[in-house]
């Protein structure tokens, strides 16, 4: 069994696993989460689930520092949270090798923004490997450890949704085996004071043009030779595989796999035997930039545009090149947005802050589908972390608001980076209700782990932090417990902490309906005697209801029972929740 | 030559786990094989799509419009959303069942009627089957994915054995035997269905 079938992400983990690495700590993010879900299952791999970007990267840093080959993991925005300790990271150098794995998501598939990673790799000065798919994943990792150590800096492995998430062939390989690297203690390397920072500034150049050097001749940037040199292709990642798709061998391709810092001569050498330079790229004109400096005026984003995923159809229509589409379904098709699943439990609270019509500052996870009709609970939703700061802030200009205010956050992303802004809320005194939407897990990713489950990455029992205690400690003294299944308790809870005059927090806590330790009472029916078919039922947005011959119809299939519609049906046509086993 | 494969459905429906045994079975063959798919908010009843493409050297993880060879619809609607992408001598194979989307359940849309016929009107190669009533013979919806499957093989010529071995290594060992007769029957239906549309052969892809 050498060859099989894996995602780029899968490909990737394998990469870290042949190459030695013993350490990896990440952030999930969509399309990153499964490099580092993959690695967990090597046992010779130790791997975590931080609490955010940022600690993941000190943390492969850390075991960097002590002579582990280390990898961390995010998504695009991930890097954002992570960007401070890289730019200085690029400063210190590593001791084993340091890869940050970072994954775009160009077309926004599951983001809140389309930025491209590649500006990183660029202002922090740190190379950037960019694989187009599953087999190249692998091996970049494999050559990003050794770029690491060869020339004493971090490595950046740019993923993105169709690399990161497609299936290609991958031939697997042993492990290496690597020896730890001593650590030495070297305080001019590492301790970066203004006066060490300032002998590193330029070994950080000389180290980018040396990198330029091995770029040129190590054949990670390779051309592939056409047939007709009318046209000449600059073109990296998952684009490389649009341009060959369309024109197969046809024109002369230079392939990128080192995207920062750029191959110059080669770039130049290629461009001297084509009639018409081409750089096809998704998002920004980077490649193209580049070839602007080097005095090269290449077709680029005035064919292509800046703005979402690319794809064959796209690459051909830029060239004229017309695709039919025999057919075509007439009608306007309702859309099929993604809904809080059956049950979830963040429903009955976003029934209750919309019933009451409450502002509501809104954070990133399921519960960001809050937003979505007929619930339409949300005001805002910017970033991880930012529900709880903003509604400081709103708090603090607008104290007439304050008590029908609140901001809903998710366990994960209150420990990712919510604490904070409660410390600043309790700190700075404002007026503000933070509702904890504590499912005991991190949905929206695929479930992971986080640091108030109780269980690590690799499954076991793990510490466990207490968000009761937590809130208390940094000087929230009202903290509530509710379930969101009760609606009635629960808005009552909610109407209390409004009225109140100091923070308070409310951690409505039910686990999400999708856990499989979670037993649920079953689906239920509705008694078609007594529906008057009045739709109050329909209110919550359950997927699992809808309205046949005028009656509400329950989906079994979909139904687990928790009776939360039970609670809005004031015929008694559904009934309340039984307890299941473990409740 | 590169063929393509598009499996669109509902998130949940279990559209990954046909797209990993399709790809399996090609890999099997020695073709070059890329399987696409989109993780994330799709995972939360969305509309849901995965690529399969094989064939001597693939390039592109993706299939777009009016490439598709064969969709594999798991519900109706999708299927009208989807046939966009079909080739003109496609095929769209399609579970008959249907399930409404948020729009349609709150009541802002309607869910079109007579898909299947429209579809057809249109000129399309519809071969539809109620894949969830056989699922559920084999005792569980969740099995459509399987009995599609069971279907579709008439389009290849895989051995019987072949796409049951393929089955078993991408399922739990416990599910084995209820996926291969979710296979089975919809493999029988399939019998039926191109037997009425007297076009068996000529749609085999290999
Ligand atoms: C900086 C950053 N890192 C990671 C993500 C990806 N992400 C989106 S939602 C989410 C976690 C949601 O978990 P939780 O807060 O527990 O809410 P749930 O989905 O469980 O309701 C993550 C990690 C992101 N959007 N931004
Ligand atoms: S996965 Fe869990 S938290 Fe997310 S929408 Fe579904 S039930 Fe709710
Ligand atoms: S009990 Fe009601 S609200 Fe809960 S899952 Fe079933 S239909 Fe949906």
């Amino acid at each position: 069994m050498s060859k099989c079938l894996m995602l780029g992400n899968e490909a990737a983990a394998r990469g870290l696993y042949e190459a030695g690495c013993e350490f990896v700590s990440s952030y999930p993010g969509t399309p990153s989460t499964e490099i580092t879900e993959f690695a967990a299952k090597y046992d010779d791999i130790y791997a975590e689930w931080a609490p955010n970007e940022k600690v993941a990267m000190e943390s492969a840093f850390g075991a960097s520092f002590a002579g582990k080959r280390s990898f961390c993991g995010m998504k695009h925005v991930g890097l954002n949270v992570a960007a401070d300790p890289l730019f200085t990271l690029s400063y210190t150098g590593v001791n084993a090798g340091l890869i940050i794995g970072v994954a775009d998501d160009p077309g926004m598939h599951s983001s809140q923004n389309e930025q491209d990673s590649r500006h990183y790799a660029i202002a922090s000065k740190v190379p950037m490997l960019e694989p187009s798919d599953s087999a190249e994943s692998k091996e970049y990792t494999k050559i990003a450890f050794e770029l690491s150590e060869k020339f004493d800096t971090p490595v950046i492995l740019k993923m993105c949704t169709r690399v990161a998430h497609c299936q290609g062939i991958v031939e697997l390989e042993d492990r290496d085996i690597v020896e730890d690297v001593e650590y030495v203690k070297d305080p001019q390397k590492y301790i970066m004071t203004p006066a060490n920072a300032i002998k590193k500034h330029p070994i950080v150049e000389e180290r980018l043009e040396k990198l330029r050097k091995w770029a040129e001749n190590s054949g990670i940037n390779r051309i592939e030779e056409g047939t007709s040199n009318e046209y000449g292709f600059i073109t990296s990642s998952t684009c490389y595989n649009y341009v060959k798709e369309v024109f197969g061998d046809k024109y002369p391709v230079l392939k990128i796999g080192l995207i920062n810092p750029l191959p110059n001569n080669t770039i130049l050498n290629f461009a001297s035997k084509v009639n018409n330079l081409v750089v096809v790229e998704e998002l920004d004109g980077i490649i193209e930039q580049h070839c602007n400096t080097l005095g090269l005026k290449p077709i680029g984003k005035d064919k292509f545009t800046n703005l979402g995923e690319f794809s064959q159809t796209i690459v051909a229509n830029a060239f004229g090149i017309k695709k039919e589409v025999p057919f075509t379904f007439k009608e306007e098709l309702p859309a099929r947005p993604p809904a809080l699943c059956a049950g979830c439990p963040h429903r009955g609270i976003f029934y209750v802050l919309h019933n009451r019509d409450i502002t509501v500052h809104g954070d990133i996870g399921c519960y960001t589908l809050g937003a979505m009709p007929p619930l339409n609970a949300l005001d805002s939703t910017v970033c991880m972390g930012a529900s709880v700061s903003g509604l400081h802030g709103f708090n603090k200009v607008a104290p007439e608001r304050a008590n029908n205010t609140v901001a809903v956050i998710g366990d994960s992303t209150f420990m990712h980076s919510g604490v904070t802004g409660l410390i600043n809320i309790a700190y700075n005194e404002s007026n503000s209700t933070v509702i904890i939407l504590d499912n005991s897990i991190t949905g929206m990713t695929g479930h992971q782990q986080n640091p108030t489950t109780g269980i690590n990455l690799k499954g076991d029992p793990a510490g466990k932090v207490c968000l009761e205690d937590l809130c208390k400690s940094i000087g929230i003294k009202r903290v509530r417990v509710i379930d969101p299944y009760d609606i009635k308790k629960s808005e009552q809870v909610i109407i209390d902490e409004l009225d109140a005059d100091e923070p308070s927090v409310i951690i409505s806590r039910r686990p999400c309906a999708l856990l499989k330790n979670v037993k649920h009472p079953g689906p239920i029916k509705c008694d078609t005697e007594k529906c008057v078919g009045c739709k109050a039922c329909m209110r919550i947005g359950c997927p699992a209801i809808s309205m046949v011959k005028d009656k509400a119809f329950i989906d079994e299939t979909l139904c687990v029972g928790c009776g939360v519609c039970g609670q809005m049906c004031k015929m008694g046509a559904l009934p309340l929740r039984k307890e299941a086993d473990n409740d | 030559m590169t063929k393509n494969i598009m499996i669109v459905g509902v998130g949940g429906q279990g559209t990954l786990l046909a797209s990993k045994i399709l790809g399996k079975l090609f890999l099997t063959k020695d073709y070059d094989v890329k399987v696409s798919e989109v993780h994330g908010m799709s995972q939360r009843g969305g509309s849901v799509v995965t690529y399969v493409r094989y064939g001597d050297k693939v390039y592109s993880p993706i299939v777009d419009k009016g490439e598709a060879d064969i969709i594999i619809s798991f519900e109706l609607l999708e299927a009208a959303r989807w046939v966009e992408y079909l080739k003109k001598d496609g095929v769209l194979i399609t579970n008959t069942q249907q399930i409404n989307p948020m729009p349609v359940i709150t009541g802002v849309s309607k869910y079109p009627e007579n898909i299947k016929k429209k579809l057809m009107d249109m000129g399309v190669q519809v071969e539809g089957f109620d894949a969830l009533t056989l699922a559920e013979e084999v005792g569980s919806p969740k099995c459509v994915n399987i009995v599609l499957l069971g279907h579709l093989s008439h389009h290849f010529d895989f051995t019987e054995e072949e796409w049951h071995e393929a089955i078993r290594s991408c399922v739990k060992e416990r599910f084995v035997d209820m996926n291969i007769k979710a296979f089975e029957l919809g493999r029988k239906a399939g019998y039926t269905v191109l037997n009425r549309i007297g076009d068996f052969i000529s749609n085999v892809i290999s």
